[in-house]
């Protein structure tokens, strides 16, 4: 896939701040990318330099290879579709989403079949007359959508699209914009703080913190091989024992040497070992812990075990209901090649072959 | 309202200074429009209903003449002060951030009209502008500018900057954004405004009494005039008048303010 818009060491600070730290990332033609990070990451900065609402310090955005900061916002072929939706109260649904064809000027032919298309599309014909304030959240989405695309921008940014919708209507509108991404061939750039979000949606997912961009990739990848200590702890669930390597494991103070897929670590290296709560067996391994609390959530279950010498508590998730009972001793452990480690130098080893 | 208050509900006698302070706020002008209706020329007793007094108001040509005055004048600032005020509020809103500036822009209608009108006075001499209608309506521009701007300033202040963002975005300039989004969100507020300047400039007498040419007295110069050598009832069927117009003016303008918090 082609390079649609290429940052490089984009830089901006405010007063003190630094929202962002010299970021450098690609965005490919037609994909679905996700910007996440908690609040005050950087990932809104970066949307509205890309939206020109904000100029960076220092750095280029490229679209196509042609300078992006340069173009003043309203000529600019990328669309925003923003977290409070903005929609205008004093226009009907219908106006609302010709607005953006009527500044370029179309005949009104054209203006009134692209606008009754894209209501169509986003299942909101029969509302093309009412005004914003009539809707509901998620109508009123539908419309902000329906506004972004039907400019048919090269690329649309989408300010944490699913934040203001009760759960149900979330679920709904996050296939929706998987399909209507799929059907429009648009480039989609969500920002989201909610990894659940960039993660069922993007097709890669760049995960932001202080400014910087931690990790790019997708979402499994991003899953089963978090490259920082941030990322690790970030993405899902993680049990983090931080030790040095030594002996083809990682030896943790007050713990002993775990198993860890060391290999192309030198011996005494300094690094971190992750392993998800559903690579952890229950029954037998190299640590002992006492279960102190177990939750069912139907399919899966958690259980935490507190295990001397280890300052949080371990976490498990097992299929089905699990079949300890708290104040239980149990062993515990997981195979080498379920960890992953995470060397001091942030450079991940991952089944011992660095990535 | 006062009703629903918890603590008035309980002791009828709470209730008493309220409605004193309503009978001390509006008997005085019950009294006026009363006594606009009165057949007697006299207010000390009643002599049945009449008319007369507004039809004799309708011959008086010097009022006729003050209210013409007043109606230039007072149209003729408030288009101005709306426009101007407009401007100046979203200017400030969107393109300053100095305190002062703000303070600044609504100083004059805060200002004692007096420092106001001799401050004007002084300005036109020393621009050696003749007085007349035009110098009137300059001066009522200045205070009715000032309410205009701090009404929509106000409303400025509530009002979502990323409607203009998503203005811009979908390919609007500047102006356009302007033209389509700024100002029809900010509609409401420009209206109250108008409507204030408007009522303000229509019964001003300080300023006006400062500024304007003897030959062209506004219709508050003229009532002064007249009520110099005693009220008569024909100066209540005037007031009546006026009282109309300004609880007109008042009750659009609560409509307006309760749509803008419908939107």
């Amino acid at each position: 896939m082609n390079t649609l818009i290429s940052i490089e060491g984009v830089s901006r600070r405010f007063g003190d701040v630094t929202a962002l730290d010299s970021v450098s990332l690609d965005i490919r033609q037609g994909e679905f990318f996700a910007l996440l990070g908690p609040s005050g990451c950087g990932k809104t900065t970066l949307l509205r330099i890309l939206a020109g609402f904000e100029e960076p310090d220092a750095g280029s955005v490229r679209l196509d290879g042609a300078d992006l900061l340069a173009v003043p916002a309203h000529r600019r072929p990328v669309n925003l579709m923003f977290q409070s939706y903005a929609l205008f109260p004093h226009m009907s649904v219908e106006k609302n989403v010709a607005y953006g064809l009527e500044r370029e000027k179309l005949p009104r032919q054209e203006i009134r079949r692209r606008v009754s298309e894209v209501l169509e599309t986003v299942g909101l014909a029969a509302h093309a007359r009412r005004r914003p304030h009539q809707l509901s959240g998620g109508q009123r989405q539908r419309v902000a959508l329906a506004r972004a695309i039907v400019k048919r921008p090269r690329l649309l940014l989408l300010d944490e699209p699913l934040s203001a919708l009760d759960k149900k209507v979330r679920a709904e509108m996050q296939l929706e914009l998987k399909r209507l991404q799929h059907d429009v061939g648009i480039t989609f750039v969500v920002v989201t703080h909610d990894q659940e979000e960039a993660m069922s949606l993007a097709d890669r997912i760049a995960v932001m913190q202080g400014g910087r961009v931690e990790q790019i990739d997708a979402p499994v990848a991003l899953y089963d091989r978090p490259r920082t200590p941030f990322v690790a702890d970030f993405i899902g669930a993680n049990n983090l024992f931080a030790g040095t390597v030594s002996g083809g494991g990682l030896e943790v103070s007050g713990l002993g040497v775990l198993p860890a897929p060391t290999a192309g670590l030198p011996e005494g290296a300094q690094a971190l070992l992750a392993v998800r709560p559903e690579r952890v067996r229950l029954g037998q391994g190299t640590l002992t812990g006492t279960v102190v609390d177990v939750s069912f959530y139907g399919g899966v279950s958690h259980v935490a075990l507190s295990v001397p010498g280890h300052g949080g508590h371990v976490l498990v998730a097992t299929q089905g209901p699990a079949r300890v009972e708290t104040g239980t001793e149990i062993e515990l452990g997981w195979d080498a090649a379920d960890g992953v480690v995470i060397a001091a130098d942030d450079a991940a080893v991952e089944n011992g072959a660095p990535v | 309202m006062a009703r629903r208050e918890p603590a008035l509900r309980g002791n009828g006698w709470l209730r008493l200074p309220f409605w004193l302070t309503y009978l001390f706020l509006y008997a005085p002008i019950a009294v006026l429009v009363v006594m606009s209706f009165n057949r007697n020329k006299t207010p000390y007793s009643w002599g049945g209903f009449s008319l007369d007094w507004y039809g004799r108001l309708a011959e008086n040509s010097s009022l006729r003449t003050g209210l013409v005055n007043t109606l230039i004048v007072a149209l003729g600032s408030t288009a101005l002060s709306t426009v101007l005020g407009t401007l100046l509020a979203v200017g400030l809103a969107r393109h300053t951030r100095s305190r002062v500036l703000d303070a600044l822009s609504t100083l004059p209608a805060i200002l004692p009209d007096l420092v106001l009108a001799i401050g004007l006075l002084v300005f036109y001499s020393a621009i050696k502008m003749t007085l007349g209608l035009h110098s009137v309506l300059v001066a009522h521009t200045v205070f009715g500018m000032a309410f205009v701007t701090a009404v929509v300033r106000a409303r400025l202040g509530h009002a979502d900057t990323s409607l203009e963002e998503a203005s811009q975005d979908l390919g609007a300039t500047p102006y356009t954004t302007f033209i389509k989004v700024t100002l029809p969100t900010l509609a409401p507020g420009i209206v109250a405004g108008a409507l204030l300047a408007f009522t303000l400039s229509l019964d001003e007498f300080v300023i006006a009494f400062f500024t304007h040419a003897p030959s062209q007295p506004t219709l508050p110069i003229v009532i002064y005039s007249m009520v110099r050598f005693g009220v008569t009832p024909e100066i209540n069927a005037l007031a009546t008048l006026l009282l109309a117009v300004s609880f007109t003016v008042v009750i659009v303008a609560q409509r307006l303010t309760k749509l803008t918090e419908a939107l």
